[in-house]
């Protein structure tokens, strides 16, 4: 009896030591997408009184806030906000996606809008790219 | 971890803050064009009263639905852990430390 061809990538030894059963799922977009959702809302949760104590030193005037928005001037941040832009854009295209599996009756094509959500976000943080520099 | 009125509560606040992230998102890349500058950011926002409902309205939001976020991955990562005080205090933390830091924020940038 002939054995089925094995992809070899997907026969490489697991790192995880959960049964396969249970970690096939990690592979598929959706989980993906619903990973990057989770991942995006914990760092904006982090950055958020950054974002506020940045932001409150307009209590001092103009001056004060400048010496902060100085720094976005250099590439690093630049690259950086580019990142914050990328995690809001995901967070919200992903939170609007896991809203519509949980409300809507449609199931046919969670990988298309997984895939659709992730390059949604990266092209609003690439316009903000364009205009950044 | 999450009863009904939460759950609830998560999704409600997700789909008001969907149009404010979306404008929010907009006035970044509308702003950051040619560089950000403290004196052209406040002239747009002293004593403006669109602004502040704007922005008071998107950290209260903000603030309930990224506390409620921070409750389910505590609960989730602890795996069991964290009781429902623990998991009560956490969330109320997050809620006051977001709300108070966010309002003076809308503060500074309008008064």
């Amino acid at each position: 009896m002939r054995r089925p061809r094995r992809n070899s990538a997907r026969s490489a030894q697991p790192t995880s030591t959960a049964p396969p059963h249970r970690r096939a799922h990690r592979r598929h977009a959706p989980y993906f997408a619903f990973w990057l959702h989770r991942a995006s809302g914990v760092l904006l949760a982090l950055f958020l009184p950054l974002h506020f104590w940045v932001l409150s030193s307009a209590v001092l005037g103009a001056e004060s806030l400048d010496g902060y928005l100085v720094l976005t001037r250099h590439p690093a941040a630049k690259a950086a906000e580019f990142g914050l832009v990328f995690l809001l854009a995901m967070h919200l295209f992903g939170g609007l996606r896991i809203m519509a599996l949980e409300f809507l009756t449609w199931r046919a094509a969670h990988k298309t809008v997984a895939a659709a959500v992730i390059a949604a976000a990266f092209a609003v943080a690439c316009g903000f790219l364009l205009r950044a520099f | 971890m999450l009863g009904a009125g939460l759950f609830i509560a998560q999704r409600v606040t997700a789909l008001i803050l969907a149009p404010f992230v979306i404008a929010h998102l907009a006035l970044i890349i509308i702003a950051v064009h040619g560089g950000l500058d403290a004196a052209e950011i406040l002239a747009r926002t002293r004593g403006n009263p669109w602004f502040a409902a704007f922005y008071q309205t998107f950290v209260t939001f903000a603030a309930l639905h990224a506390a409620i976020g921070v409750r389910v991955i505590c609960a989730e990562w602890s795996r069991g852990r964290l009781n429902a005080i623990h998991l009560d205090s956490i969330t109320l933390t997050v809620l006051l430390l977001l709300f108070c830091m966010g309002s003076f924020a809308v503060f500074a940038v309008v008064v």
